[in-house]
């Protein structure tokens, strides 16, 4: 196990290497200075500027000195607003985005789960169609139509929930989560039915209802472990797709988190912040894949033992 | 979809019987599909509409009517108008066709790099193997929606950078699929004694492994195209895809979305066109995955 996760280390430095490296020389690549827009700027005052922010070395020493500045840490100023650091503003977003995330990827395990489950149980019937035929809605579905429905109907109609911000007036969480877990509750209800369904059909499954076990013992202490893995294993890629999502959701709720502040630095061309977001992004998403990876490995006996005895 | 499933792949297969008998039970079991059926008809009809918008579309892409402004759907205007008067059934028949034709071309650019590269891996096998398909695990590993958006960003919202993108992103599962696919016919008897025969690598891969494989690679095909509509959607109501004047369905839900308190019927109609796209396609992409039985299990 030991040897998986380290092996699963080794190869996600080399993934988070890639981006920085692809996405310093991107942003490098792209026409036009940062201080290009505004149109009266003095050349001594370009100049300083440009020393300030070390864009008057050559290339390879400015990545160099990116890269010594990440080893501590260090994601520079911003562009686009002096005097902040991108760390600064990063911290700022991030524990707003985190809380978003949380709750949707709660709703999306909550009802996904228990809907998967319940389909499963039935396959084929009422109690199946109806739970798929709502995830099939919900993966059609995408964010940036479901939220700004949602506010239509409850924030703007029936004006039961606030329409917009993030912990200033009560209930104006739940949209915003509805939002972005919805999809992923889709996918976690088609998985979850899809993995119950392979392990109710197992041998070990039959010996136990046989010996007579109740049912809910049975699917709830011997098959949701194993039917449940295919979830764990979907964990990674839905962070993934979970901050992907914030930036939608963020813009229409106009939550001040990360996903919006990457969508305002991609407007305002703010290449260091566009740099550090990505660069701090990136690596929590690899850092998750791996997370997933490890966990799904662990709940699968038949490949934890494979590799507790290092075939790997 | 008649062409693809049925007489296409039987001519691919030229003698093989058995082939032709196999492509014909997948088809009768996807007509006893009800809903990949429906799938498959309305998305047929949208395409159609797509392909014939310029003369089926009731006014012309252009036309303004400021004096009208906003209104909401009515004999002359089936949809509704938008702000500027514009009628919001030709601008969604137009955006359609900017929204399929995305998805079917990067599709097409996917599916080129992943078979090309999965088939190539599989069948030289070794370490030319190991390499191509750690390459394929690095790109895995990245977080590609923020590249897309990064790239965007960086060069310019242009629709071909757009095709690019998103088909460089979409190849590495189709990959992986053919490199499995062409890993296990490999060791079939036929290919060997294709081998044996002295047909050059690129004859058996022609002639033997892709018609063989083409089952998943369809399959696959068909539940890629709504994904990709998804990222172009998602990029364009972020106003990182596609630009006016041209317009997409992703674009016109993001301005639908802007003013939908006074005028939901222009976030509605393109919801509903994107959405039944995407419903078509995902229905019509699980039931030929159960008629060619690609993956045993149903989910």
């Amino acid at each position: 196990m030991l040897r998986f996760i380290i092996s699963r280390l080794l190869q996600a430095i080399p993934v988070i290497f890639i981006v920085i490296t692809a996405t310093f020389f991107l942003v490098r690549a792209a026409p036009g200075g940062p201080f290009d827009a505004e149109k009266v700027v003095l050349p001594e005052v370009k100049r300083a500027l440009e020393a300030q922010y070390k864009l008057d070395l050559p290339l390879h020493e400015q990545y160099f000195a990116y890269l010594s500045d990440l080893a501590q840490g260090e994601l520079g100023p911003s562009f686009k607003y002096p005097g902040r650091s991108v760390n600064e503003i990063l911290f700022s977003g991030l524990p707003v985005t985190a809380e978003l995330g949380f709750y949707a990827l709660l709703i999306a395990l909550v009802i996904g789960v228990t809907a998967g489950v319940f389909a499963s149980l039935k396959p084929n019937t009422r109690q199946d169609y109806i739970p798929m035929g709502l995830a099939m809605i919900g993966i059609c579905m995408p964010s940036f139509l479901l939220g700004p429905l949602l506010v239509l109907v409850f924030g703007i109609y029936l004006e039961w929930l606030p329409i917009s911000g993030w912990g200033s007036i009560p209930g104006d969480k739940i949209l915003p989560s509805i939002t972005l877990g919805a999809a992923y509750a889709a996918y976690v209800a088609r998985l979850s039915r899809a993995g119950m369904l392979e392990i109710l059909s197992q041998d070990y499954i039959r010996t136990a209802r046989a010996k007579g076990l109740p049912e809910w013992l049975v699917v709830g202490k011997h098959a949701l472990r194993g039917g449940l893995i295919p979830v764990v294993a979907f964990l990674g890629p839905a962070f993934a797709g979970l901050l992907a999502g914030s930036f939608v959701v963020e813009t229409i709720f106009q939550i001040p988190g990360l996903g919006r502040f990457y969508v305002q630095a991609a407007f305002n061309r703010d290449y260091t912040m566009i740099l550090g977001t990505t660069v701090f992004l990136s690596s929590l998403i690899v850092l998750f894949n791996l997370v997933s990876d490890v966990a799904a490995a662990w709940l699968n006996p038949r490949l934890r033992s494979q590799l507790s005895g290092g075939s790997q | 979809m008649t062409t693809l499933q049925s007489s296409e792949p039987v001519d691919l297969l030229e003698n093989a019987e058995e082939g032709a008998s196999l492509w014909r039970d997948a088809w009768q079991r996807l007509r006893k599909n009800r809903m990949a059926v429906g799938g498959g008809i309305t998305l047929l009809l949208f395409i159609m509409m797509a392909l014939l918008t310029p003369w089926l579309a009731p006014y012309s892409y252009e036309a303004q009517n400021l004096d009208l402004g906003a209104s909401p759907p009515s004999a002359a205007h089936w949809l509704g108008t938008d702000v500027f008067g514009r009628d919001v059934l030709t601008q969604v028949m137009y955006g359609g066709r900017v929204s399929l034709a995305v998805g079917f071309i990067a599709t097409a650019v996917a599916l080129l790099i992943g078979v090309t590269w999965g088939a190539v891996a599989g069948y030289v096998g070794g370490r030319v193997d190991a390499v191509m398909m750690r390459i394929v695990d690095i790109l895995y590993a990245l977080p590609f929606m923020i590249f897309i958006v990064l790239l965007m960003v960086v060069f310019g919202r242009n629709v071909l950078l757009l095709f690019l993108a998103i088909g460089a992103v979409e190849w590495l599962t189709m990959a992986r699929i053919m490199r499995s696919q062409v890993q296990s016919l490999r060791q079939q008897e036929f290919v060997e004694a294709a081998i044996s025969l002295g047909l050059s690598p690129g004859a058996i891969i022609r002639r033997h492994v892709i018609p063989n494989a083409l089952g998943p690679i369809i399959v696959y095909t068909t539940l890629t195209i709504p994904s990709v509509m998804l990222l172009e959607a998602f990029l364009s109501f972020l106003g990182l895809g596609i630009q006016p004047p041209q317009t997409s369905w992703g674009l016109l839900i993001s301005y639908g979305a802007e003013t939908m308190e006074e005028y939901p019927w222009l976030l509605i109609f393109p919801g509903l066109a994107l959405t039944t796209t995407l419903f078509s396609l995902n229905f019509l992409g699980d039931g030929l995955r159960d008629a060619l039985d690609v993956r045993g299990s149903k989910d």
